[in-house]
């Protein structure tokens, strides 16, 4: 049997790689005023939890492929519409909690996994997570030569467009990345809560960062940081996990904000 | 250089261009003018390969728009299209218009490149400074020293006195002067300003959808001309402007396109 302290650290360890590649993503997402799309997508996650539960399947398995849909679903309306992102996410939000609800609405009994995948629990963390969330972020590493790409079209799509980027390839690729990020850290810290991993850290790391290098960078220190900082507190504490972290992350915030009242930028040549 | 041959483009019902044909050779300096909704810009994307075409055929320094070399082009959007928020600062934005790529970091030999380029439009200073802490005038220059930072053929610009001062303005026309006589770049601008045209440009394309005039800029903006594009304002401020208040002289009246 694990004793309680090996399974701590498998928590923290799976937590410290979903932070890793969901403030690594969250960069873009944050600069590219994506932020609502976390949120969207968690609630896509629901429903395809929901689903899975209705199904009798394991609800990760087949809230993966729902979410990567909603994720293709939402570019592709994007493409084919001109409405602001935050409409055609909102529209997809809805559909999916509209699902969500009505699957659970079929399932015979209460099922403690919808509210898992809700408000997110530590305890639902096994071997099986650790392993995908560590796929995860070696998919991540993975992207990083894509980094310039990424940021250049983030910047400038046109100006990319002209050097020969394939925005609209790029923008699926990055949605159906974070779809996934989304899908893997639901278990962990909720849906509810979700979104927070994706937009606070790099949010945060925009305030004192005067290069994207550095954002990315200080973006992924934040994230890493704050859900090991945040599950050794919600451990002690006995507080729920997800809470925990994005208390934290908030904590982290308000230093940066600090520090660029007082005019810290790195780095420093500006 | 350039060879556009009865470009067509269409917005559903509506006809952006409708069989425009005209060419350019090297070294010229073209104004593309018109009013509103006239299909400059989209001109302009169509040139870039930012913009599907209905028919005709687009030959820009000897390639399609599909395979465009982007490396001998040098690109100025309209400043009102840019992301401040983006936290970089002038020279990485220079560095990213000769990598095409965003800059991770960048090694001295490139950092002194992209200085160099921003020496040459007046702002060597600047080049540690962020984008969001630059002017609107200052930012324009910045994106002219990254387009000229990778020593293009050609250089393309979008409306790029939008948003400037009469100073600024003027300063940016002297380095495109210096650019096209001195370096020998062909230029190709979109304006409403066709008085600023009339003085800097040595060829204009009059755009109403269709191609009213093309040629050397005094005879294809001639007042005549003018009218036809422009409607009757045209010819109001043909006559005694002084080039020095262009946009108190120089904006003619547009009806929403
Ligand atoms: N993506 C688009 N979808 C539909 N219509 C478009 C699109 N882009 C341009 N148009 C239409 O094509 C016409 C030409 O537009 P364009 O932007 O080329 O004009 P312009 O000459 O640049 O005008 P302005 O001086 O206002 O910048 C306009 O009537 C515009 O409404
Ligand atoms: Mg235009």
């Amino acid at each position: 049997m694990d004793s309680m302290l090996a399974i701590f650290l498998r928590i923290v360890a799976c937590g410290m790689l979903i932070g890793f590649s969901a403030s690594y993503y969250g960069a873009f997402v944050v600069q590219r005023g994506m932020s609502f799309l976390g949120n969207g997508l968690a609630h896509a996650a629901f429903g395809g939890v929901a689903l899975g539960i209705l199904l009798g399947q394991e609800p990760l398995y087949v809230a993966l492929p729902f979410t990567v849909l909603a994720a293709l679903g939402i570019n592709w309306l994007r493409e084919h519409t001109k409405l602001a992102a935050d409409s055609v996410i909102g529209l997809f939000f809805a559909l999916s909690m509209a699902l969500g609800i009505i699957f659970l609405s079929r399932v015979p009994t209460y099922s403690q996994d919808a509210m898992t995948y809700l408000f997110g629990s530590l305890l639902s963390v096994g071997v099986t997570e650790l392993w995908i969330s560590a796929a995860l972020a070696v998919l991540t590493v993975a992207t990083f030569p894509l980094w310039p790409r990424w940021a250049y079209s983030t910047f400038d799509r046109e100006s990319a467009r002209i050097d020969g980027q394939r925005i609209r390839r790029e923008d699926y690729l990055l949605s159906v990345l974070i779809a996934v990020n989304v899908v893997v850290a639901a278990k962990l810290v909720g849906i509810v809560l979700l979104s927070a991993f994706l937009v606070i850290p790099a949010a945060a790391a925009r305030l004192v960062s005067a290069s994207f290098a550095m954002m990315t960078t200080l973006s992924v220190g934040i994230g890493v940081f704050s859900v090991a900082a945040g599950f050794a507190i919600s451990y002690q504490a006995d507080l729920p996990s997800g809470a925990c972290v994005v208390l934290t992350q908030i904590l982290l915030f308000a230093l940066m904000f600090a520090l660029n009242k007082g005019g810290i930028k790195w780095p420093r040549e500006i | 250089m350039l060879k556009v041959e009865s470009l067509t483009v269409r917005f559903g019902k509506l006809t952006a261009l409708d069989n425009v044909s005209f060419a350019l050779q090297g070294g010229e300096f073209l104004a593309v003018v018109g009013p509103n909704g006239s299909g400059k810009s989209t001109l302009l994307k169509c040139l870039l390969g930012l913009q599907r075409i209905d028919s005709g055929s687009i030959s820009l320094l000897g390639h399609s728009p599909e395979d465009l070399p982007s490396s001998r082009i040098g690109y100025v959007p309209q400043v009102k299209t840019l992301d401040r928020s983006f936290p970089a600062s002038s020279c990485e934005l220079v560095v990213s218009g000769l990598r095409r790529r965003w800059p991770w970091r960048i090694p001295p030999a490139e950092h002194e490149r992209a200085e160099a380029a921003l020496r040459q439009v007046g702002i060597g200073h600047l080049s540690h400074r962020a984008l969001s802490a630059l002017s609107g005038g200052e930012l324009q220059r910045v994106y002219l020293a990254r387009a000229l930072a990778r020593e293009p053929e050609v250089l393309v610009l979008d409306e790029p006195a939008t948003g400037i001062d009469a100073t600024a303005e003027q300063d940016m026309y002297d380095i495109l002067d210096r650019v096209n006589r001195e370096m020998g770049v062909t230029i190709i601008m979109v304006t409403h300003d066709w008085l600023a045209a009339r003085h800097h440009c040595s060829h204009a394309l009059l755009l109403k959808n269709v191609l009213i005039a093309s040629g050397p800029s005094l005879p294809a903006l001639n007042d005549a001309n003018m009218a036809l594009a422009f409607g009757h304002a045209g010819h109001d401020h043909a006559h005694g402007h002084s080039h020095s208040h262009p946009h108190e002289s120089g904006q003619p009246e547009q009806p929403d396109g």
